[in-house]
């Protein structure tokens, strides 16, 4: 089955904000849409769900923080408590203010690195991957909405006219 | 235009009658003789017998054997290390613990708590070459210091409260300063609220410079400052050495350029800002730009000077370079504070209509932000000092951590962890009952700062948090309200000739 799409092309962003809100409005599927830049409040107009990367951001921090807590605690006070210029090795609360430097940079070492990573995963980007531009302008000075063809596909590309596109063109979608 | 309401008015007023209440409570509880402090300490004797104090204090009186209580030190003392450590720490300068000479450690032990509190070091040193000090006279001489500790305590209770409140009013004042010179397009809105918060300013100082002239002529026993009594500046080297900064014509004449200093800048910003409005015409906002920019470099210079002079000058033997930036980070994020709260309680009387959850998102950002920015500050100082353990600069936290641990630990849950936990996810910054409940935990965790910055020094060992203390919060937390709710209905709430206004209204993030 062959699945055809309609490439919406804009020059602007408010057209295409307001593009947006009218494809809404028809219940019309947006795809996908390909930006230059970003546009501030595409994602509330498309209706896409925040981002939770903050909350995995926060966990992993709790992750370094008590991987950091737990190795200085093991090499410092456990495995060889050695009074190293007077400092109190007995306990780990009373090294503790030592050891916090470490600690923080390593919460903000997992915080990051692990945030980083997992944004690269969830978006699927990596050195050598196929680039999934539809079109070159859109890295430049256009704007792109991908909407799928269901049903009479004269009427959706005359709506896509109307919205303000530059360009509106049907492909066939593999 | 905002009308006070006259039910929180005669709340500010209850407050204030509570709080002069409390005040006099406490100075006409304040013991008159050291006959009667003799008393109080035979009942605090009774009261908990056994504890590590109190077995050092009956030492101390009775006049036990020596031996005795060098016992009972090792044996509180949980081993040789700490035990050795712990010594060290008390005894301050130049004395080295030799556990063979014990009975010689423990004159000293006995006598040190005693003059550590006026922070003697030289005094410390002195007594510990007499260790055939006769019983009578070290029982004297520690009648005579807690009677001096229990006198100051409603005067430290009275300071603290006084420039908590007053600082806070700079605080804000600093804030909006900020605002001014850094044209930030968010905040015109709550222009108003910040003068009003300010507003407090000179009330505030003129209470506090009263405070500042009782300690320098001891009025009424008031000995917050050990260096104003020549006395203690007679036999105190340390002291004598910093008599040129440490003196109190200098004192005085400080205080005034810099409470003038902030005064007057809160003037003229105020007076420019309402004719802005009136006017529409721009020449008010850029001398309220320049002002703005002027002030902040002298604020930077005399805030810091300040916390020498007002908080750091109460421990003359203790010193630490950014004390100044730690003093401020604790009243700024206390401003900013108190901003959120009173924007909180207009928006839900429906008197600032265009302040949007985004304002109030940005103020709890600042929050989060320099109460993290405090905490950074406090580690900073706390772990430098702890970290190279020098006998002169790590008495200030010794004391605090063996006398004032709850306050001091308890300070940092209140200032870090729970906004920290609290204040980090933005939905939270954006309800007004989660960020009403982290400003109060932020303010009375940061009162409790100011408390653990001058009580360790004038009290010791006799703090308690009683009614001389919520009194003088009372007081002045009621005299706030007034000043500040007062202000509030002398021009509208919403300015209008500001240029940013549009863009503030609007304000979205």
């Amino acid at each position: 089955m062959s699945n055809k799409v309609v490439h919406a092309i804009y020059n602007d962003d408010d057209i295409l904000l307001d593009a947006v809100k009218k494809t809404k409005a028809a219940h019309h599927h947006i795809e996908e849409i390909y930006t230059p830049f970003p546009v501030h409040g595409l994602d509330k107009a498309m209706g896409l769900a925040g981002t939770r990367i903050a909350i995995c951001a926060f966990l992993f921090g709790i992750t370094g923080l008590c991987i950091y807590a737990s190795l200085l605690k093991f090499i410092m006070i456990e495995d060889w408590p050695q009074d190293i210029g007077g400092k109190p090795s007995m306990a780990f609360y009373q090294n503790m203010p030592a050891f916090v430097p470490v600690m923080f940079e390593g919460t903000v070492f997992f915080a990051a690195h692990l945030m980083v990573i997992t944004f690269y995963m969830r978006s699927k980007l990596w050195p050598f991957k196929q680039a999934e531009n539809p079109d070159v302008r859109t890295t430049d000075d256009h704007f792109l909405m991908e909407v799928g063809v269901h049903g009479n596909e004269e009427e959706l590309v005359s709506f896509f006219k109307n919205t303000g596109a530059v360009e509106v063109k049907v492909i066939d979608k593999h | 235009m905002y009308q006070f309401s006259s039910r929180l008015k005669s709340f500010s007023f209850a407050l204030m009658v509570l709080g002069i209440l409390g005040i006099g409570y406490g100075f006409f509880s304040a013991p008159k003789t050291e006959a009667d402090v003799e008393a109080i300490l035979k009942e605090q004797e009774a009261h908990h017998g056994g504890g590590h104090h109190d077995t050092h204090a009956e030492a101390t009186h009775e006049g036990a054997s020596h031996n005795e209580h060098a016992k009972t030190e090792e044996h509180a003392s949980h081993d040789a290390t700490t035990h050795e450590v712990k010594d060290t720490l008390k005894h301050e300068v130049a004395h080295a613990v030799d556990t063979t000479s014990l009975a010689l450690d423990t004159t000293a032990v006995a006598v040190a708590p005693v003059v550590n509190n006026n922070g003697d070091n030289d005094l410390v040193v002195n007594k510990h070459h007499k260790v055939h000090v006769d019983h009578d006279a070290e029982h004297k001489e520690h009648v005579s210091h807690v009677f001096h500790q229990l006198q100051n305590k409603p005067w430290s209770a009275l300071y603290v409260a006084c420039i908590f409140f007053m600082l806070i009013a700079v605080g804000a004042l600093a804030f909006y300063a900020i605002q001014w010179a850094s044209q930030a397009g968010w905040s015109p809105i709550l222009f108003r609220v910040m003068e009003g918060v300010s507003s407090y300013l000179l009330p505030g100082s003129i209470i506090f410079f009263i405070l500042l002239l009782a300690a320098a002529f001891h009025f009424g026993h008031n000995g917050l400052f050990v260096w104003m009594d020549p006395e203690v500046v007679k036999h105190d080297h340390l002291i004598q050495g910093k008599s040129g900064f440490l003196n109190v014509p200098f004192f005085l004449i400080r205080a005034i350029v810099f409470l003038v200093g902030w005064n007057l800048y809160r003037y003229i910003s105020r007076k420019n800002s309402i004719k802005l409005d009136q006017t529409k015409d721009l020449s008010f906002f850029k001398k309220n730009y320049k002002a703005a920019a002027t002030f902040l470099v002298f604020f930077i210079v005399s805030e810091s000077i300040m916390s020498w002079d007002w908080i750091m000058s109460v421990d003359p033997h203790w010193y630490s370079t950014l004390f100044g930036w730690y003093v401020f980070a604790s009243f700024f994020v206390s401003g900013i504070t108190v901003i959120t709260l009173i924007t909180i309680y207009l928006k839900n009387k429906g008197l600032l209509p265009d302040v949007n959850k985004s304002h109030l998102h940005d103020l709890a950002k600042f929050m989060f932000g320099i109460s993290v920015f405090w905490t950074y500050l406090w580690f900073s100082q706390f772990m430098l000092i702890w970290y190279s353990d020098i006998p002169e600069e790590v008495t200030y936290f010794v004391t605090r951590i063996e006398k004032y641990n709850l306050p001091f630990f308890g300070m940092v849950v209140m200032n870090f962890v729970f906004p920290l936990l609290i204040l980090m996810n933005a939905d939270f910054k954006r309800l007004n009952w989660v960020v009403v409940m982290a400003g109060i935990v932020i303010l009375s965790g940061h009162y409790i700062d100011f408390f653990n910055m001058i009580m360790p020094a004038t009290v010791g060992d006799q703090w308690f948090i009683g009614a001389s203390e919520i009194g003088s919060v009372l007081f002045f937390a009621g005299l706030f309200i007034f000043v500040v709710f007062t202000a509030l209905t002398k021009a509208p709430l919403e300015s209008e000739g500001n240029p940013y206004i549009e863009e503030s209204k609007h304000f979205h993030y």
